[in-house]
């Protein structure tokens, strides 16, 4: 098995520290994504399980095997993890089929028409099955990205990692080959690691989203959890967008400026004064008479969805300003509506209140 | 590291015999010949005369190169192989040429026009790689941004070229700097011409070695000069996305001015000394071309200096790679070292390595290996500029990725790091091989007894005034060394069939001349 556990890593270049004690635990067979912010320390991380990087301190093990403990690890080609880099780095002067075979082992005769098969499997698994014998500058940026996944996959690695693969591409090639890529990594039941700055390629296509600040990770969890139960106030705004609405909370229930509201893990939240996180789309447009009377102040329509601000009285306060996102009819600007929050919302206490 | 050591070893050696000449001589005697009146002016010479060749080979290289690459110059691709052929010219034929029928044209001004001719194609050679080779996205950027066809020309292409052109504008000036033959014929009286002057007139050896020594401080401040404004650019590019070829700038009614200068080039370089050596070949028919004394001079030509170029290769490869991949402290000063060895002129390496065969190697004194060393110390530089250039156009990126493949670093070197810079390293050897054929002062001096080269032949003719017996040395040895100059330029103009390393390291991976 190939289970990849980061433990405590640290690694500093020259006065600045970029892993301050990173933790991670990705189980076997398993897709994590690392989703932070360019210069948070998640490529250093990358590097540093490939053994690109040396470490400071700290421990990496796969599959139980040590590979890098404090000052000390293995060298890059025992570590059984092969890397896909950003714009794939084929090797130019290798064909295809010698690019995915780079990493074959044997190169006696008899091993050849084993390599053979191996290579048209994989370059089919990645859906290039008849171009074996192109070179890379051949290829569309989409193609030689697969191929570089394929030659990743190649020697059959305990661990795949992935520097931000599909940013280079545009969005409508980023989605199918995001999907296939899923799909050989699973077929294959190599651990991968995808690093992203894309929360919505992060929250799409990971089992494991593990959330990069500063050089630590700050939460680790499955997507939909993530995404419903952030950690802190950043981590939910950056993993999707969120309305922040003043709330004081008492015997487990949020009252804000558009009602009392049920909370995620009400058990363990202190009374006090805060701020809580509403998705968009808990946001729901209902007729007069329930919740609470807003304004609409605008109307972005998107064709799958459309998204409506409006404004609430906030008491003595100014308007406090939400957005909603609805797929039902749209109102008139300046329309008055009826609001109401579905599902239970998270609580962030205000620093220095309890 | 141990590989690169030898070889900056080897390279140091003709220095270390100097330095070992001069402490014997004792202080007051080496200030003495410092001190003479005519030392300045001697290290003022040399220094316009670098300095004149280099700015003018500077011009002409890089226009050429940017006509020949970027524009829609009428017959660019045969203007590109034209414009690389003067290499095959030895600069003491191209000299023989015009002091035997035009002996006005002689002193500073003669030696000038000959270097500059002879040696352009260093700066030509490995801007025009690099200009074919730059990613045409950066171009197009610039263009985007509101930027004319020619300012883009001036803005991006020539940032990208620079380095190119500096690599080639230090082997100009180190050849103006060394060169024997041209300066001798034109009795222009620089280091090399002194040096040797003062070697041949007397028994005492003192004064040409600490004239040597001062030659030797003024190429390693050239040589250091050219690092710092090397500067820290990598021009790696990451990524391997397919490098499309610029689209050509049109030059419009400016192509008869472009065409005609490119033809005066040509015409100078190559069309004079053509005719001149057809018709003294012509004079020296009636007397008959002794072919039993040709074919052997011809073979062993050929021979050492494929030999000197295999050797050169060998030591230069660890040097380049090392100031390639590790650009601090270690690994330029070896380099520089490599390099110092390359700015003793010919004389002073061959008359180092007698002195050392006659104490410590009498067994190859006077035999070819001892000639092979001398051509390695001397051309070694060519060949680990063009290593260092093909190594560092590699991205790191691939041989991480070969790493993690399962390479051991020893299986990356072999698998990704040498063979992306072969290229550039068959390019060097091929430049070594060429500039071997041409050699003359370390040949004279170390070959073995019987042994003639073209080089010799056409020296010991030229000497007696028998321009019409030297002719046809002088055209044999430009038709050999013309081979590899034309497999140089035919590898510059199908960049298509190295399309797939190009796309990798898009800018000097036949960075030739350096």
């Amino acid at each position: 098995m190939s289970r990849l556990e980061v433990r405590d890593l640290h690694k500093s270049f020259g006065s600045t520290a970029v892993l301050r004690g990173m933790d991670l635990d990705v189980p076997s067979g398993a897709l994590a994504a690392l989703l932070g912010r360019s210069g948070c320390g998640k490529t250093t991380l990358l590097r540093v399980v490939a053994g690109f990087e040396q470490a400071d301190a700290g421990e990496v093990r796969i599959g139980g095997r040590t590979v890098v403990s404090g000052r000390t690890g293995v060298p890059p080609e025992r570590r059984r993890v092969s890397i896909v880099p950003q714009e794939g780095a084929l090797f130019p002067h290798l064909t295809v089929a010698q690019n995915v075979a780079f990493g074959l082992p044997g190169r006696a005769r008899a091993a050849a028409r084993r390599r053979r098969e191996r290579v048209r499997d994989l370059l089919a698994l990645v859906g290039l099955a008849d171009i074996g014998d192109r070179m890379p500058s051949q290829l569309s940026g989409g193609q030689q990205q697969r191929v570089a996944v394929a030659r990743a996959l190649a020697p059959e690695p305990d661990v795949v990692l992935l520097d931000e693969p599909f940013s280079a591409l545009d969005a409508a090639l980023r989605g199918a080959l995001r999907e296939d890529v899923r799909a050989a990594l699973k077929a294959t039941g190599a651990t991968g690691v995808l690093v992203t700055h894309d929360q919505e390629e992060a929250l799409s296509i990971a089992d494991l989203v593990a959330v990069v600040r500063d050089g630590v990770v700050v939460q680790a969890a499955e997507p939909a959890r993530l995404y419903r139960e952030p950690a802190d106030l950043e981590t939910a705004q950056f993993v999707g967008e969120a309305v922040l609405l003043p709330a004081a909370v008492e015997g487990g229930v949020a009252r804000t400026p558009v009602g009392t509201l049920k909370l995620l893990r009400g058990d363990h939240v202190m009374s006090g004064r805060g701020q809580v996180a509403v998705r968009p789309e808990q946001f729901h447009m209902v007729r007069p008479g329930r919740g609470v009377v807003a304004t609409v102040d605008a109307v972005t329509f998107h064709g799958h969805d459309a998204t409506v601000q409006l404004s609430v009285p906030g008491g003595t306060d100014d308007p406090v300003r939400v957005l909603c996102r609805t797929q039902g009819p749209l109102p008139d600007v300046g329309a008055q509506v009826s609001l109401l929050v579905a599902g239970p919302v998270s609580f962030f206490a205000a620093a220095g209140a309890s | 590291m141990l590989p690169a050591t030898v070889a900056a070893g080897v390279a140091l050696l003709p220095v270390v015999y100097l330095l070992v000449r001069t402490a014997e001589a004792g202080w007051p005697t080496v200030a003495g010949i410092l001190l003479r009146d005519r030392t300045p002016a001697l290290v003022a010479r040399s220094l316009l005369l670098a300095v004149a060749v280099t700015a003018s080979t500077v011009v002409i290289g890089v226009a050429l190169a940017w006509l020949t690459t970027r524009t829609d110059l009428p017959g660019r691709r045969a203007w590109a192989v034209v414009a690389a052929l003067p290499l095959a010219v030895p600069s003491f034929v191209a000299a023989y040429t015009w002091v035997s029928v035009l002996p006005q044209v002689s002193g500073f001004s003669g030696t000038w026009l000959v270097l500059t001719f002879s040696t352009y194609p260093y700066v030509f050679l490995p801007v025009a790689a690099a200009l074919r080779s730059t990613d045409p996205a950066l171009e197009e950027v610039a263009r985007s941004l509101g930027r004319t066809a020619a300012r883009t020309s001036l803005a991006v292409t020539a940032r990208l070229a620079r380095p190119a052109a500096t690599a080639g504008a230090l082997l100009v000036a180190l050849y103006a700097l060394s060169d024997f033959g041209t300066p001798s014929l034109m009795r222009y009286d620089v280091f090399t011409r002194v040096i040797h002057t003062s070697y041949t007139a007397s028994f005492d050896r003192t004064p040409a070695a600490v004239l040597s020594l001062v030659l030797v401080a003024l190429t390693v401040a050239i040589t250091v000069g050219e690092t710092r404004s090397r500067g820290r650019a990598e021009y790696a590019r990451i990524g391997s996305g397919a490098a499309r070829t610029a689209h050509a700038i049109r030059l419009g009614r400016a192509t008869p001015v472009a065409l005609a200068g490119v033809a005066l080039v040509a015409a100078v370089s190559l069309g004079y000394p053509t005719a001149v050596l057809a018709y003294w070949v012509s004079q020296g028919r009636s007397a008959g071309v002794d072919w039993a004394e040709l074919g052997p001079a011809g073979l062993s030509t050929t021979w050492v200096a494929l030999l000197g170029a295999a050797a050169a290769t060998a030591l230069a490869v660890p040097v380049g790679i090392l100031a390639a991949r590790h650009p601090d402290r270690g690994g330029r000063l070896l380099e520089h070292l490599t390099f110092a060895g390359h700015a003793v002129p010919g004389i002073v390496v061959a008359l180092a390595l007698v002195f050392f065969g006659v104490r410590y190697a009498q067994p190859v004194y006077q035999r070819t290996p001892l000639l092979v060393l001398a051509y390695a110390v001397l051309f070694m530089p060519a060949v680990v500029g063009s290593v260092r250039a093909a190594v560092s156009q590699s991205p790191r990126r691939l041989e991480e990725v070969a790493r993690s493949l399962g390479r051991t670093p020893a299986g990356v070197l072999r698998d990704v790091t040498l063979r992306l810079a072969l290229p550039g390293v068959a390019a060097g050897f091929a430049l070594v091989t060429l500039t071997v054929m041409k050699e003359l002062p370390a040949t004279l001096l170390l070959r073995p007894t019987g042994m003639d080269t073209l080089a010799t032949r056409l020296w010991t003719e030229t000497g007696v005034g028998a321009y019409a017996a030297a002719a046809p040395y002088a055209v044999v040895l430009v038709l050999l060394a013309a081979v590899p100059t034309v497999l140089l330029t035919r590898v510059q103009a199908h960049p298509d069939q190295t399309g797939a390393v190009e796309a990798a390291a898009p800018t000097a991976l036949q960075e030739v001349g350096t």
